[in-house]
């Protein structure tokens, strides 16, 4: 139990720390990094509360695809972050007002939801699985292919459409580009190719 | 728990048809290239009417599939009509634009049929999750239309801004649909239904908050104010053919998705919601009314213009009655048919080779193409309400409807603004038959365009004749919801 205390509050001051180095960075490629950092650390919490799914997609999604996505867009692009955070203290009170907004609709919403005697029947109905006798990435798999085929199913539609829009926006033929085919490759004759000549000793071909 | 079974397979039988039936053209496309663009919108719009005739052979009765995920019952089957309707003559509209533009790829009927799939898994929705997937199959698959003429500016623009504020709004509707899913412990409609009766006194404040959102969302959706910015630009931009495309399919099915949602798992709740709607209506009519009044360009006035639409529409859901959604059906399923002919006169305009899109170069039309401005005139006298077109059987139902629930200002509003919205279309009537005669319009390249401007203006003016099999057929589809 200590040990899970010690790491939790290990991988949360960390996740805290780099958060924070991810806006205050002045190398913007670092704060990528930092911004990897705290994903992987928030993954860490997941495992934690053992909710491994949610720490593999995190992992999976955020740093093997978003994250390196933003390090593309950072190191490709001239962008002159200096002039994006000008005024960043300027703002900051607006922003620091939303951001307490915000958290007094949470801690309201928070406040009214149905403590668990009162909780729906219709939650206690759901067949949660007990999570001491199956993970949760069985859990998911189990409904995922069963009770829910069907936006399985339509889910790979989605990403099928999103394919055919990159490639009908962004795929352009262009002439005379030299492409290697390999039909052609293989279908060559030798008479197409060689030619023999006689060649004259002492005379250019 | 259970695993797919052969009878949820036969309801959702149209819909499995048109995904592996897009996914076969889709390779036979990338196969044959850029050639096969002809073909394929010929096999995809027979494709589509097939699936009409699959919906229309198909169970009418309430019926669950995929564990309730699915749903199918007459209002399915009316909106899904009207939705393949508007998707084929969205690919008959193209055909020639495409050619013209030198934008003719068969990815357009792909997208197309597949954003007609997502409509359709829409208006069968029975829970939050499915829900969501169809309007994002739908709408991903319209951003890429938006932006289809991708080099020129405003098109890229146009798929630009859809795309980041439908982003946007589905961020909305995920929070309301997790806010409900919080508070009532279930997404599926049936489900939160029961949660709902099973409660006794006011709903939950979180509930409240997550039907906002949702409402919200699909506001966006149907382009209702106040989440209507986008609807102008992308009009504009958007190729014509794709606009005509958005402004009546994608609309019917957010329409429809919308009563579903409301009217079906929150029933219960009408008088909490009914409040959003008749803002949103007021909202809609109004600003559709007075902010068209400037607008010289046409697309961006039938944006305007079907913004207002959309009001008058749910003025009829406001009452919440079965006439009340039945009338929005009706009026629905005119709009449809009205707004169509209206776009082929749109994709008509071309002048020695180009898309010409301002109201003025109308002017003078009766003497160079007189059964275009004919069939324009029967349109916008249909739109502004004018008896005895099909437009004025519309406004009738829907403020009726309102009347006999209670809500007699609001008909009292709408009235007002369809006063206010006859002005610019009648102004569009006064430009083509007293103006100064214009430059004439090229000719069509074939008969697609007058074959849809004259069977839309005829049904527009015989409808008063005989309206009973489309008022009958949305009355039996509205009390499915009830």
């Amino acid at each position: 139990m200590i040990i899970q205390g010690l790491a939790f509050y290990a991988f949360a001051i960390v996740l805290v720390l780099s958060g924070f180095l991810v806006i205050s960075a002045r190398n913007p490629v670092h704060s990528v990094l930092y911004l990897i950092l705290a994903f992987f650390n928030a993954a860490a919490l997941f495992i934690l509360m053992g909710a491994e799914f949610l720490a593999l997609i995190l992992v999976v999604v955020y740093v093997g695809a978003v994250a390196v996505l933003f390090l593309f867009v950072v190191m490709m692009l001239d962008i002159n972050f200096r002039e994006l955070r000008r005024g960043f203290l300027q703002y900051l009170p607006i922003g620091a007002f939303i951001g307490l907004v915000l958290l007094a609709e949470l801690v309201l919403l928070v406040g009214a939801w149905p403590l668990p005697e009162e909780a729906p029947a219709a939650a206690a109905a759901l067949a949660t699985p007990d999570p001491l006798e199956i993970s949760n990435i069985d859990a998911l798999g189990r409904v995922l292919y069963t009770h829910y085929a069907y936006l399985f199913l339509a889910s790979g539609i989605v990403l099928l459409i999103a394919m055919i829009g990159a490639i009908v926006l962004t795929l352009r033929q262009r002439a005379g580009v030299r492409r290697q085919s390999i039909p052609e490759q293989v279908g060559r004759k030798r008479s197409e190719t060689i030619e023999v000549r006689k060649v004259q000793p002492r005379t250019g071909v | 728990m259970q695993e797919l079974s052969l009878s949820d397979l036969g309801l959702a039988l149209p819909e499995l048809f048109l995904a592996c039936l897009g996914m076969v053209l889709l390779v036979y496309g990338a196969f044959r290239g850029a050639r096969a663009a002809g073909e394929v919108a010929v096999i995809g719009s027979l494709a589509l009417v097939l699936v009409g005739i699959l919906v229309l052979t198909g169970s009418v009765e309430r019926s669950t599939a995929f564990n309730g995920l699915f749903v199918v019952d007459a209002f399915a089957v009316f909106v899904k009509i009207l939705i393949l309707l508007g998707a084929v003559l969205g690919i008959v509209l193209a055909a020639n634009y495409l050619k013209a533009e030198g934008i003719q790829r068969f990815e357009y009927v792909i997208l197309l049929m597949f954003a007609t799939l997502g409509m359709m898994m829409m208006v069968s929705a029975n829970d939050l999750i499915a829900l969501y997937i169809g309007l994002e199959t739908q709408s991903l698959a319209l951003y890429v239309m938006a932006a289809f003429h991708r080099d020129t500016l405003r098109s890229s623009e146009a798929g630009l801004k859809y795309f980041v504020l439908g982003a946007l709004s589905s961020g909305m509707l995920l929070y309301g649909a997790s806010m409900i899913y919080g508070y009532t412990g279930a997404t599926g409609f049936a489900e939160i239904a029961q949660h709902l009766e099973a409660t006794e006194g006011p709903a939950a404040v979180g509930l409240i908050v997550g039907i906002v959102f949702v409402a919200a969302g699909l506001a966006f959706k149907t382009s209702a104010v106040p989440f209507h910015m986008w609807t102008p630009d992308v009009y504009e931009g958007a190729p014509t053919p794709v606009t005509a495309f958005f402004s009546v399919a994608p609309k019917v099915a957010a329409i429809a998705l919308f009563m579903r949602v409301l009217a079906d798992p929150f029933g219960e709740l009408v008088h909490d919601w009914r409040q959003i709607i008749i803002a949103i209506s007021v909202g809609s009519m109004v600003l559709g009314a007075f902010a068209a009044i400037n607008q010289t360009n046409i697309k961006r006035l039938m944006a305007y213009s079907s913004i207002g639409h959309v009001g008058y529409a749910l003025i009829g859901f406001a009452a919440g009655t079965p006439e009340g959604i039945s009338s929005v059906l009706v009026y629905m399923a005119i709009y449809l048919v009205t707004n169509v002919g209206t776009f082929a006169v749109i994709i008509a305009m071309r002048r020695r080779g180009r898309a010409v899109e301002d109201i003025a170069d109308l002017a003078g039309l009766q003497h160079r193409q007189r059964g275009m401005t004919i069939a324009l005139t029967i349109f916008m006298f249909s739109m502004a309400g004018i008896p005895p077109m099909a437009g004025f059987i519309g406004k009738l139902v829907v403020f009726g409807a309102a009347i006999d629930a209670g809500l007699t200002l609001l008909a009292i509003i709408g009235v007002l603004a369809s006063v206010v919205s006859a002005f610019y279309y009648l102004r569009i009537v006064k430009v083509m038959w007293f103006d100064e005669a214009a430059e004439p319009f090229d000719k069509p390249a074939d008969s697609s365009l007058g074959t849809v401007m004259f069977v839309s203006a005829l049904l527009t003016v015989l409808f008063v004749a005989y309206p009973a099999p489309l008022i009958d057929s949305a009355a039996i589809a509205a009390d499915a919801l009830f």
